[in-house]
């Protein structure tokens, strides 16, 4: 696969920096076409390379002891992802698998990258950037699974909407549950399925029954 | 109370036009072939294989495509 400098603009961390200064740069990437479902990195992995997806999109991801999987972010064309393990550590903190059928993800190795950031600030203060708003996402996250009960709050709105309205039941999206919920919709679908897995609910394709309205009651702090 | 014949119609995710800037990446990782670009936007075919996996709307930025749950209480 043939990468330009043009190919490279498009990528977070080169947007605004001129085009004569990227020229040596695609030389210094590889490039590999993944299929849906394929894994890309896997958590702790040792794993040098900075990976942007230029075509398609990526799940980044964790999984706890019990095979339970939390969705970190979803990486979209033009951005970066084991930014984590480039800068510090060496070892992928989560798993990064495609979700698109054809995804082209591009890479380059620390030890070709930092020689070209030490030359370019606006490559580093986009780093910095892209950086910091990794952090403040996964702040967010940390807060949202530990502080609060969110499991709960997904109970209360499914039972404040479990009674139809003149037009048939209602519906909502995992995006306005976690809108009401005060979380993000990688934390609902967790919670979803952790109310599946106790029996509480049942998802049948575009329908979310309610099985057992008691816990669903106690979850809720309703009674 | 749906009819037969209502049930039959597959219930599909729902586009808003104005908000799709035709990315087509719901496209990329749908499995069932629902999705297909059409000029700028994306057009949903019905079609039975669509299992709402709700990858399509996870991965969309603009909040274009949406795959609402109606939230069932049978009577006990
Ligand atoms: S992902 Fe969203 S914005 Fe992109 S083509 Fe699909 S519906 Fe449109
Ligand atoms: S819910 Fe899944 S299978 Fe159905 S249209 Fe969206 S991506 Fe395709």
């Amino acid at each position: 696969m043939n990468i330009t400098t043009e190919n490279l603009s498009q990528l977070s961390y080169f947007v605004g920096v001129e085009n004569d200064r990227l020229a040596g740069l695609p030389s210094l990437f590889n490039s590999k076409s993944f299929i849906k479902g394929q894994t890309i990195v896997s958590e702790g992995d040792k794993q040098e390379n900075l990976h942007f997806v230029n075509t398609g999109v990526v799940k980044i991801y964790k999984t706890s002891s019990e095979g339970k999987e939390q969705i970190i972010k979803i990486v979209r064309p033009g951005e970066s992802f084991n930014d984590l393990a480039v800068f510090g550590g060496s070892f992928c903190p989560y798993s990064a698998q495609a979700l698109g059928n054809t995804t082209i993800i591009y890479w380059i190795h620390k030890n070709d990258l930092l020689p070209v950031m030490e030359k370019n600030w606006r490559i580093v203060r986009n780093a910095l950037e892209i950086l910091s708003e990794q952090a403040r996402l996964l702040l967010a996250l940390v807060e949202d699974l530990s502080f609060k009960n969110v499991t709960g709050r997904v109970a209360k709105i499914l039972l404040q909407n479990a009674t139809p309205g003149p037009e048939g039941y209602q519906r909502l999206t995992q995006y306005e549950m976690a809108a009401m919920a005060g979380t993000a919709r990688e934390v609902v679908g967790r919670s979803l399925k952790n109310l599946e897995d106790s029996g509480a609910i049942s998802l049948e394709r575009h329908r979310i029954v309610i099985k057992d309205r008691s816990y669903l009651d106690r979850l809720a702090g309703l009674n | 109370m749906l009819s037969k014949e209502m049930n039959r119609l597959p219930i599909m995710p729902v586009i808003d036009h104005a908000r799709c800037d035709g990315c087509g990446l719901c496209v990329t990782v749908c499995k069932c072939g629902a999705l297909v670009l059409s000029g700028n936007t994306v057009a949903i075919l019905e079609v039975d294989d669509c299992g709402w996996c709700t990858d399509c709307e996870l991965v969309c930025a603009t909040g274009a495509l949406q795959c609402p749950f109606e939230i069932v209480a049978p009577e006990v």
